[in-house]
């Protein structure tokens, strides 16, 4: 009996005991943000990283998602007489949930798994340990621009990704739905709340520092040899991906239902 | 001087350091020799403050090293790493320069990336070579910048480990002479840590042999072919009998 408790107590501790890490990893991030020095040129190249290079994945997924949007609800709006509201759900769905999860989403796999395998290669071939001996702090100088750049960046990417996923619905209404043009944009417009692009360009934000947090984190706690960086890689992935999905219930949960 | 008193350090069951005692004085090139797996380089980042020891003191010109001030303290120091651990993503007189354009004494980039090509001039490198990446360098163009990376600030005491790892002897001798001129003109302190006795030779005042997380024995480099201690002979020469087993 004893034996089984302490089987299945082992995981729960272990699993508390990494959550306390990443929150402690998080709050040094934040405790550092504001204090100088300042990297303001690896912020840049982290926004050019993460940000720039990003929004090409971003606009695919984007005006890909918006297509297919517009044809399902306008499968399932047939059944009970309401194609018109198209334009309207599109826009909705886009701003508020599918821009910014599916571009936190791609942005994870992008993003995350690039920064715990160029942190975690740093690891292995001493460059942090370097970095130390060269009196610079390796979190200062490799978590918190990446960290500060993802959250700034991801909701403009999330922006740049609302404005193709409706354009993808309109462009679908109007060659393949028979909607007239002028009226698919009016209805968008008429439709469309600010809080509905505000509230997911805060998520945008959120999903951003979530992203760099685990790439940042998996990367500086990498095990020893190439192993152990691709461990590093996956787990980013796969954790950032997750803690976004947990993160939207969490914020659609604040936002939209008191 | 750098004074090592009963030095412990463990990773799991594992004691790597067991009561390790060693000065190193002021101006002079200390060489660790051991085996592969003996807790050199473990010596050597508890020394930097890279890896906190378990258990004994560490002090440099008499004060604790874990209660000084960190960035004074690192700022004293410079050194080589195994594989150069050059960053990726920075040219080769960025890389060397890393020190001098931060910190409270940051120079004018323009004024540091001059030191970086007299320092890159310094270990044998062209200035052409200030403006590549380390990727397109050598193995041995990255131990000669990583050199000139520690010795950029001009430093008290340098550290190398593993200096000639992964060189072929020409270069390694190439190496060698370097650290022993550059520690010689700047009056500097080094500590070495390597298993190639041709460094050992080269480089050293004084040698010790650290092994089953101890000292085993310590004096200078003239008297090390003379000690009659069976672990230094066994390991000076290459002996696969003796005390020291072979496969650890």
């Amino acid at each position: 009996m004893t034996a089984v408790l302490g089987a299945l107590g082992r995981p729960v501790l272990q699993s508390v005991a990494a959550v306390g890490r990443v929150v402690l990893f998080a709050g040094a991030i934040l405790g550092h943000i504001l204090r100088p020095p300042f990297y303001l040129r690896e912020l840049g190249h982290s926004i050019l990283q993460i940000g720039w290079y990003s929004l090409p994945v971003v606009g695919l997924t984007a005006i890909f998602t918006g297509g297919a949007l517009a044809l399902q609800i306008y499968a399932g709006g047939s059944r009970f007489n309401a194609e018109s509201v198209v334009p309207s759900i599109v826009a909705i769905g886009m701003t508020r949930e599918l821009g910014p999860v599916l571009g936190g989403l791609m942005v994870a796999a992008r993003v995350a798994s690039s920064i715990a395998a160029e942190i975690g290669t740093m690891k292995v071939t001493e460059q942090i340990d370097a970095l130390v001996t060269l009196s610079t702090n390796p979190l200062k100088y490799l978590a918190v621009p990446r960290v500060v750049a993802a959250t700034l960046s991801m909701p403009v990417l999330v922006a740049v990704g609302d404005a193709i996923g409706i354009m993808g619905g309109w462009l679908v209404g109007i060659t393949r739905l028979d909607f007239n043009s002028a009226a698919y944009i009016k209805n968008t417009v008429d439709f469309l709340e600010t809080w509905d692009v505000g509230s997911g360009l805060v998520k945008g934000a959120v999903f951003g520092f979530i992203v760099a947090l685990m790439g940042c984190y998996h990367g500086m706690n990498s095990a020893r040899g190439a192993q152990g960086v691709g461990a590093a890689t996956k787990s980013a992935v796969v954790s950032a991906s997750v803690l976004i999905l947990a993160a939207n219930y969490a914020l659609t949960e604040l936002f939209f239902t008191s | 001087m750098i004074a090592l008193s009963d030095v412990h350090k463990c990773f799991g069951d594992n004691r790597v350091l067991q009561g390790v005692n060693l000065e190193i004085a002021s101006g002079t090139s200390m060489v660790i020799i051991g085996g592969s797996g003996t807790g050199k380089s473990v010596l050597l980042k508890c020394i930097l403050g890279l890896v906190r020891p378990d258990q004994g003191t560490i002090t440099l010109d008499g004060q604790d090293v874990t209660k000084a001030d960190r960035d004074a303290f690192l700022a004293r120091f410079g050194m080589l790493f195994q594989g150069g651990a050059l960053f990726d993503s920075l040219k080769v007189w960025e890389n060397v320069a890393f020190r001098l354009v931060r910190g409270p004494k940051a120079l004018p980039k323009a004024q540091a990336r001059e030191i970086a090509i007299e320092k890159l001039r310094r270990v044998g490198l062209k200035p052409t070579v200030a403006d590549l990446y380390p990727a397109e360098l050598s193995g041995g163009m990255q131990k000669r910048v990583g050199l000139a990376r520690a010795i950029a600030a001009e430093p008290e005491i340098i550290f190398f480990d593993e200096p000639t790892t992964g060189l072929d002897p020409i270069m390694a001798g190439v190496i060698n002479d370097l650290i022993r001129e550059i520690v010689t003109e700047m009056g500097a302190t080094a500590m070495t840590i390597t298993h190639d006795m041709s460094s050992v030779r080269a480089i050293a005042d004084n040698v010790a042999m650290l092994h089953g997380g101890v000292i085993r024995w310590t004096g200078p480099v003239s008297e090390m072919d003379a000690t009659p201690d069976p672990y230094v002979q066994q390991f000076i020469h290459g002996r696969a009998d003796g005390p020291i087993e072979s496969v650890r």
